[in-house]
Formats: C-alpha cells, structure tokens, sequence
C-alpha cells in the first residue's frame, strides 16, 4: 500500500483514513499489509513503532503494531518532500528557501540503495518520479498480491510497482484536482491523475460525489468505479479531554484549511447574518492557509471581529479542547470529497452543519446539510441549532450512535471484496 | 526673535501578550510583562537615562540659555514607576532646573480625540494631575498623540483653556506657507500652533547616521549653520522628535551623543536662543490660521492618520473598542477602568498597519507580532474578554442588590481616599503649621481693619 502519513504526523483527512483502513485490513487474517510512505518524520507513533536499521538502508523499514491483536503491518519510509496538500507552486516556493543543488539525478550509493536522503535538487514531479523508482525496487524486493495507491502523488509509484511486479493495481480516490482547486486546475497533476486511473485495474472512491467527478471529468468507465466509505476511530484521547466552560456564549466551530476547497467565505458571511439576530454567540475559524488573511479582513469588513475569532493551525489536543467547547460544528466546503472531520465532532456530541457537496452527506442522516453558497440556510441552520435545545439534543445523542455506526473494519470488508474480485479476474 | 524649540516625545505601551481565543473568558490579564519589562529597562539604560544626564549637564553649563520640552505618556510613566523608578527622579531632577517645559497630552496615548469628547477629556485631566504630581508644574501646552491635529481638536482644546498646542508642518495643509512660524487655530483663533520642521528634525532622527545620506557625517557646526541660516529670515525652528532616537534608533556608536553635547553651544553662538513652547506663545503674535480639516499627524509619508486607522482590520478594532464608551462610564472597578485605558493606547492599531512598504522600518520597531493580522486577532481576542468583563460588571435594571454593593464599594473607596487625603493634611498642617498660624491672624487682622 503507497500512502504518504501516517498519524500523528496528519495534515488531513488522509492519514487518518489511511490509518483507519490498514487497522480494518489487517482485522483479516489472511491477510498481509506492507505500507510505503514517502515522508519520514522520524517519530511516527514511538510506542508501537520498531525501526530496523534505518540509517543502514535507503528505505526505512519498520513494524507497525496496531493495537487490537498482536499483527503488524510492515512500514517502509521513502525519504522526500512530497507532502499530500502542497500544490505544485507551493512546493516550489518551499523548496525555494533551501539551499539545493545536488542530486539533480537518482544516485545510487555503492550498495545499489537509491539516496533519499539530505538535500534536494529536484521539482516536485521530480520528486514523485524518484519515489516511482523506489516503488519499483520495493516491488523487486518483496512478495506482494496486489498494489493499493492513495492519490495521486504515489499513483506514479504505484504504477511502477504493478511494471515491475505485474501484479494488479487498485487506486484509492481520496480527492481530484477539481476538488482542490475549484476549477483551476493543474494540467500536470490533472495528467498523473488521469494516467494512474487509466493504468488501475480498479479504483475506489470515497462518495459517490467523487465517483461522479471520475467518471465525468476522467472519462473512467462506471463499471471500474467502486465507493467505499471512511469510516471513523473511537476516540478515546477525545473523551479524556476535559474543558469547563466559562461563560454562556455558544460557541460555532469551523476546522480545517482555510482554503478555497473549504468555503470559509460562506461561514463568514453566515456568521454575519445570525449575530444580527443573537449577540451571545462566538464564531471559530481553527485552522491556517492560503485564504486566511482575506478572511481576516473579511471579518473586520463585516465588522463582526470580535465576535468571529482565529485560532490559527491547533494541534493534537487543542482540537479536542475546541469540539469540546463547541455548540455547532459547519463545514461549508465547496466540494469536499468526503470529509472525516464532521464525523470527529459527532463523536464529541457536537450537533454538525454540512454542505451538500461533501461525500460525507451521503451517509450522515443525523446532520444539517445545506447548499455551501447557501448562506441564508446556513445561518437558519446555526440559529435553530444554537436556539432550539430539543433540535440539537436530538442531533447530538442520534448522530452518536449514527456515527458510532461507521466502522473501519465494514470499510475494510468492501476494500477486500475488491481485491478479491481484482484477483479472480486476473488470473 | 531666533529661537528654536526643541521637544521630545516619551512614550511605551503596554504591549499584550499572546492571548488565545481559549482564554476568552478564563484569563484577564492582558499583558506581557516580560516583553515590557526588558524593553523599558533596554530603552532606559540606553537612552533616558544617558541623555537625561547629558541634558541636565546642557542645562548646568548654558544657564538660562538651553530649554527643553517633554512630553511623557502615562502609560511611559505607569511602567517607569513599575520597572524603573529612577528614570522618573532623573526626569524630575530636570524639572527642577526650571528650564524645562512638560506639556500636558492624552493619559494613554490615545486616539480618543476621534471618537469620544468625554474620554478626551477625562484622559487629559488625568494625564495634568499626574505631571503636576510628579514634577510640580502644570501643564499649559497640549501635544495630541502622535501630533495628531485638526481644527476641531484645536478647538475643543481651547475650550479647555490651553493656549497652545503643537502638530507637524504637513506639507499638504501648508502649501507654500513655512512651517517656521507662530499660527494659530482656524475656529478659535487664540489657540496658537507651533508646527513641527520635518526636514531639520528627520535629519537627526531618521538620518543622522545614514552612511548614504549626502550630508553624513553630520556636526553639530554643520548643523547650527543650517540652522542660522533659516533664522536670518524666519522666527522659530520646531525640532519634535521621539526621545528614543538617542541611544536607540540613533545607537551610541553612531556619535549622537556627542552630537548632542555639542549642539547647544554651536547654536548659541551664532546668536540663537532656545525656548519652550510657553515662552514662544507668550513672546509672539501668529501670523495667520491654518487650515485643517482633516486630522494631520507626524507619522509615515502620509502624515495623516493612515498609521493607524488606515485599513479595515484597523477601522473594526478601533470601532468596537469604542463602541463600549457608555458601558464604560458605569464600571467603577479600578483594574476595568486600567485596562480600558492600556487598551486604547496607539500603538495596538499601529500594529495592524499594512502599508510595509514605505515605512516599514519605524512600524516594525518594538512590534511584538509577526504580521498586522496577527497583531488584529490577538488584540480582538483581548478586547472580547474586556468587552464581556465589563458587560459583567454592569447590573442590569433588575438587578438591585448588585447595584447596592457597587455603590457601597464606592462609598468604601471614596471614605478610604478621604481618610488618606486627611492624613496627608493633617501631616502638612504640622510643617507649615507656623505659617498657617500667621496666615489665619492675618486674615483675622484684615477683618478688623475692615469692621
């Protein structure tokens, strides 16, 4: 399995969903989980982390114990830059500030390992093409049955492993181009996408919303298409937090990137429209991104500021403490392929606000879900949500035991029932 | 008349510390006390307390010839008293040469003069009796922050009995006017205005040690020159600078202290004198009013009000900073009424300036924050927090028992005071007992004489 995080190191929903699914995958006995990532932080879950010789061998290699039973996946790292959210322009400018101009080709040390290490010399798709390489030596090297790739930055990998190995390959659509950049898309990144769904066996989709987006913009054939569900953790470290709530404001939370994927702009404006109707309510923007100053400014336009508040990018334990806290939980994105994050505050009993182009409404019933450019809904929505106890007790105690419902290891039955099928028609 | 006016500006802020949206609510102390601590301590030893020094020696060595002018925050004074007392003693141990003029400005260095006449006002007042306790004069001459100036603050500043008051020789109000002379206010013309010369200020404070200024190194014979040059024709140059260009925007090394020690002399004896801002209003007639409508200060390329209230974000804090002005009048906690003030200092929405470009420099100077909207967010936040406190502290209509206990409290406060001023008296009394003793048979005397 290619990914690219693994937790804690999160800056999305798709190491959590990654890790979701190899728990679920490994519930299976007979089955075994090799799982590459290209981005090596060095402290990926200690405890349950065992390093092998990492510094001995280009590609790290360890065991990851999952909790449950004593089973471990084997996890290798690829050193590199690639990050899953940097579009390629972003990765320039980072890649920018470092001194780099070595390695403008793959080196082999005398061993035959290929060097992922130190300093950089490439561009991004430079990048991906070196973690192909190393996909194909990772094929080489071990017995596998079938290749699973997450997004498009290991699609190349994922297709180099199936050249080398022959052995089928599933891609998992976690997002598309049209979903990050709300039209403006990348003709390279467009490419890659296009070229691993042409090269998949078979691809998964996480909503029918994303399945669409493939079919059309892509031109993949339906009957190649499956939607698998994410599912969602129980989270004991969320229930361990524990907040006392000062004051009687009621608090609206919005959480994650502040990017145009995400809609903030509609929140803002929302948010508006009920504080001219209730004045003990404050508004929460937590997270950091490209839209962030304009929303600030958004905000003192509207003249709400001190009423709207930004916390900037929240770790681990702060976010908690913010669902805790948290009277109304929105997520206005303007396409959002699935979205794990309103399922997070479920879980803390928090009453969820989401947009109809989110995967995620395909399967909540327990949630409020509007039209992202629909401000007027919105705000209606925040008010009876913030006003109207019966209406939010009501969310919060179903959506619970809705949400509780969605496990990872059904996700994971489907993922196999498609493997399996893959196989048979293979051979 | 040649005489030059040279006046210093003294002021820190209270700067905040980081406060989180998570402490809305739980946290109400607002400040950095470390940042402010060693900034003040920083700015003190390498600057007030170095120049204060050098100018007392100025004022011993010219006697009756070298006069300078202050004008100190109360929020520079608050911290001074708080982190360093002997700063205040060396401002005094000026005053009491008597060449030294203190002039009277808004307590928090504060942009209230916009918004709310009654905190103006009040701020003034507070700012007067704490000079006047500290120095033993009282101020005659008002200094707005930042030389902020339009008619209107003029003459609402005549209403309150100032003769006089200074601001920046805006190029843009002046016209083809010198700044050189006396003027007085558009609406009430027995306001008179002294008008800051840019060019011979800048010259020290912003490019005295500019290696690519044409004119570097600047002496103080160099200078006196200019000087004496202008005055063949005009009356008065107007040097206003922030007191911290010596020791600090200006460092030591850069010579300036020598500068200094030199430049009174070299004025001198060209045949010029030095004078405060009273002596001049007192000595000369103004020449004709100027006209401001629109408020001019001494800050950035713009000299307008820009540094502060020139964007949005900085518009939005500042409104719904003083959208709390009546809710204020009816809080009588001491730390409410003292965070209400630290809060309006200016030096908050001068943060949130987003015109780096060309004056990036003097905006980044001592800024706590990383960019504007930093500087916006965290101010919002605190000011969330005030803004519920003082909700708070407010009884609602109903509420008659909480308005009880506040009038009791105050009533408490109010007896405490009296005691206290009694005691002092009666302390007074004691020492001058003989004097009051003769004063009173005196009265009873004339009473006599009059029967």
């Amino acid at each position: 399995m290619f990914g690219w995080e693994f937790p804690p190191h999160i800056s999305g929903g798709l190491g959590t969903a990654c890790y979701g699914l190899s728990k679920g995958l490994i519930q299976q006995s007979d089955l075994d989980l090799l799982f590459v990532v290209p981005k090596a932080y060095g402290d990926e879950l200690l405890d349950n982390v065992e390093f092998i010789g990492a510094n001995k061998i280009p590609i790290k290699s360890q065991k990851v114990k999952l909790t449950e039973n004593e089973r471990t996946i084997d996890y290798l790292e690829v050193r590199s830059t690639i990050a899953p959210y940097v579009d390629p322009e972003e990765f320039w400018r980072i890649k920018s500030t470092e001194v780099s101009d070595q390695f403008t080709t793959i080196q082999t040390t005398e061993e035959g390992f290929v060097e992922f290490s130190g300093t950089y010399g490439s561009t991004l798709y430079n990048e991906i093409e070196k973690y192909g390489i190393v996909a194909q030596r990772i094929a080489e090297n071990n017995q596998f049955d079938i290749i699973h790739a997450h997004d498009w930055l290991t699609f190349p990998a994922g297709i180099s492993a199936k050249k080398t190995s022959g052995k089928p390959l599933v891609i998992h659509v976690h997002a598309t181009e049209f979903d990050r950049s709300r039209g403006n898309v990348n003709p390279h990144v467009f490419a890659i996408e296009q070229w691993g769904m042409t090269e998949a066996d078979h691809i998964i989709t996480v909503s029918n919303l994303t399945k669409q987006i493939v079919i059309e913009k892509y031109g993949i054939p339906e009957s190649k298409i499956t939607t698998v569900y994410n599912a969602v953790e129980p989270n004991e470290e969320l229930n361990a937090v524990t907040i006392d709530k000062h004051n009687n404001n009621k608090i609206v939370t919005f959480l994650g990137r502040i990017t145009m994927q995400k809609g903030p702009e509609y929140f803002i404006e929302a948010a508006y429209k009920v504080l001219q109707k209730m004045d003990n309510v404050r508004f929460v923007m937590a997270g950091s991104g490209d839209m962030m100053n304009k929303m600030i400014r958004l905000a003192a336009q509207r003249k709400i500021a001190d009423r709207f508040h930004f916390t900037g990018f929240l770790k681990g334990e702060q976010v908690f403490e913010l669902l805790k806290y948290s009277d109304v939980y929105i997520m206005p994105s303007v396409s959002e392929p699935f979205g794990i994050s309103p399922l997070e505050a479920m879980q803390s009993n928090v009453p969820v606000i989401i947009s109809k182009q989110s995967g995620v409404s395909e399967i909540l019933k327990h949630a409020i879900k509007i039209d992202f450019w629909d401000i007027d809904a919105m705000a209606d929505a925040i008010y009876g949500l913030l006003k109207y106890n019966a209406l939010s007790n009501e969310f919060k105690t179903k959506g619970k035991a809705e949400v509780n419902s969605l496990k990872w290891d059904q996700a994971a039955l489907k993922v196999r029932q498609i493997y399996d099928r893959v196989l048979t028609t293979e051979n | 008349m040649k005489t030059i006016c040279l006046y210093f500006q003294v002021h820190q802020p209270f700067r905040l510390k980081r406060y989180r949206f998570f402490d809305i609510g739980s946290d109400n102390y607002y400040y950095d006390d470390y940042t402010n601590e060693s900034i003040v301590t920083q700015v003190s030893e390498r600057c007030y307390l170095p120049t204060n020094t050098i100018l007392l020696d100025l004022i011993k060595k010219n006697k009756n010839k070298f006069k300078i002018t202050f004008s100190i925050s109360g929020l520079a004074i608050d911290q001074f008293q708080l982190y360093k007392p002997e700063v205040i003693d060396s401002f005094r141990a000026l005053a009491d040469t008597g060449q030294v003029e203190f002039l009277s400005e808004t307590y928090a260095h504060s942009l209230c003069s916009f918004k709310d006449e009654f905190e103006f006002k009040k701020q003034i007042r507070m700012h007067s009796e704490k000079i006047k306790l500290l120095f033993g004069v009282e101020p005659k001459i008002f200094r707005n922050t930042e030389l902020i100036y339009s008619d209107e603050i003029g003459a609402t500043i005549a209403s309150m009995g100032y003769s006089g008051m200074l601001s920046e020789g805006a190029k843009h109000v002046l016209g083809w006017k010198s700044p050189n002379f006396v003027y007085c206010n558009n609406i009430n013309p027995r306001l008179k205005i002294l008008l800051r010369n840019f060019k011979l200020s800048d010259d020290i404070a912003f490019r005295f040690s500019n290696k690519g200024w044409n004119e570097y190194p600047l002496t103080a014979q160099k200078y006196a020159g200019w000087v004496s040059t202008i005055l063949e024709n005009e009356p008065i140059i107007n040097l206003f600078m922030d007191y911290e260009t010596f020791g600090e925007h200006q460092p030591k090394e850069s010579g300036i202290f020598e500068f200094l020690k030199k430049l009174p002399e070299a004025i001198i004896e060209k045949g010029i004198s030095f004078n405060t801002p009273s002596e001049i209003f007192r000595k000369s007639i103004s020449s004709g009013a100027i006209n401001v409508p629109y408020p001019i200060s001494w800050a950035d390329e713009e000299r307008d009000l820009s540094a502060w209230l020139g964007n949005e974000l900085q518009n939005e804090a500042f409104n719904k900073l003083y959208d709390l002005k009546h809710l204020i009048t009816q809080v009588s906690d001491i730390k409410l009424q003292k965070d209400w003030l630290y809060l309006q200092a200016s030096d908050h929405f001068y943060y949130m300036c987003t015109k780096f470009f060309s004056d990036g420099d003097i905006h980044a100077y001592f800024n706590p924050y990383q960019s504007p909207y930093d500087a916006f967010i965290n101010y919002m936040n605190v000011l969330s927090d005030f803004a519920e406190r003082v909700k708070e502290a407010i009884p609602g209509e109903d509420d008659i028992f909480k308005k009880m206990q506040i009038l009791e409290k105050t009533i408490q406060e109010k007896n405490s005071e009296i005691k206290l001023l009694e005691s002092r008296l009666k302390a007074r009394n004691k020492i001058t007992g003989k004097a009051d003793h003769e004063a009173k048979s005196d009265a009873k005397s004339k009473k006599k004489t009059k029967n």
